[in-house]
């Protein structure tokens, strides 16, 4: 079993208001200058069974694409494994 | 069409049956049989609470498979703010609907210009005029990548374009699009809240009346 981590945000081209709202009137105004890009995404922990790590993770993308738990249009989807569970 | 979560069910059926005098009825989505129907209408709301996103649960529906069946025919399919959201997460119509970039949600009046007049719930209107519709959404800025996006404009997919300020940051201020063929248009702002003068507009009724002439 593996604990399998999928973070989705907007591609680069799609602006995060949300990411640039937490940049320039907490981070900026807090006196972090040295932060340069604050990008936000929708983080899903899933829980997966699979032989190995690459098998997990390939489960893991398969499910998200087929599904459209990422809208391709506008969204990156990362996948990692976290640990064995 | 009503799924878990839509709101705007009864004032489009209201619009329908009793300003245009349609034929018209509300269909639970799991009830829903295409044969049925020469047109179909997906009302605003939260289809599914905005689980995962707007409209991306609903657009998974066995529902939806029907009405795409219904697209591949030409008949009229609208989708209205949660609508076109699921629109167009079923990939029926080009894009994706983003946050709104104030990141709040918006409800208010806004000015729309008619962009194109080739589809099916634009078509009674004058190509060019200006339009009132009330919007009320979280996640309404359009987005869609820059080559599609040419592609779109030069086959007169954009239907209508917010006119005044842009209230969720949509690119090329587009509040309307609709498929190739034309029978298929999502729009966020509600032409079923403007359709008698007592609330503030009337040009809502249009949107309606096109889906009429598009059919004969």
């Amino acid at each position: 079993m593996y604990l399998v981590q999928v973070a989705i945000g907007n591609k680069p081209q799609a602006r995060d208001p949300e990411g640039e709202t937490i940049m320039k009137d907490l981070l900026h105004k807090s006196g972090y200058d040295s932060v340069k890009e604050v990008r936000t995404a929708k983080l899903l922990l899933i829980r997966i069974e699979a032989e190995n790590e690459k098998e997990a993770v390939e489960k893991a993308f398969k499910m998200c694409n087929d599904l459209r738990i990422f809208n391709p249009v506008a969204h990156s989807c990362e996948i990692e494994v976290r640990r064995k569970t | 069409m009503q799924f878990p979560g839509s709101n705007c069910d009864y004032d489009t059926l209201y619009v329908l049956k009793n300003i245009l005098g349609l034929e018209a009825e509300l269909v639970w989505h799991k009830e829903f049989d295409d044969s049925r129907f020469d047109s179909a209408i997906l009302p605003g709301g939260f289809g599914y609470g905005d689980c995962l996103r707007a409209g991306a649960i609903a657009a998974h529906s066995s529902a939806i498979d029907k009405i795409k069946k219904m697209a591949d025919e030409g008949l009229p399919v609208l989708g209205i703010c949660n609508g076109f959201q699921i629109l167009a997460e079923s990939n029926l119509l080009p894009g994706a609907l983003l946050k709104n970039s104030c990141l709040k949600f918006v409800c208010r009046w806004v000015d729309l210009r008619v962009e194109s007049t080739n589809s099916a719930f634009s078509a009674s209107f004058n190509g060019g005029s200006l339009v009132r519709m009330p919007v009320a959404h979280h996640e309404g800025r359009y987005f869609v990548d820059e080559e599609t996006l040419m592609e779109m404009e030069r086959n007169d997919q954009i239907v209508f374009r917010y006119a005044g300020e842009n209230p969720n940051g949509s690119v090329n201020n587009i509040a309307g699009v609709r498929n190739s063929a034309g029978n298929v248009v999502g729009l966020m702002p509600h032409p079923e809240r403007a359709c008698e003068r007592i609330l503030g507009s009337e040009d809502g009724k249009l949107v309606f009346h096109s889906m009429i002439s598009w059919s004969k």
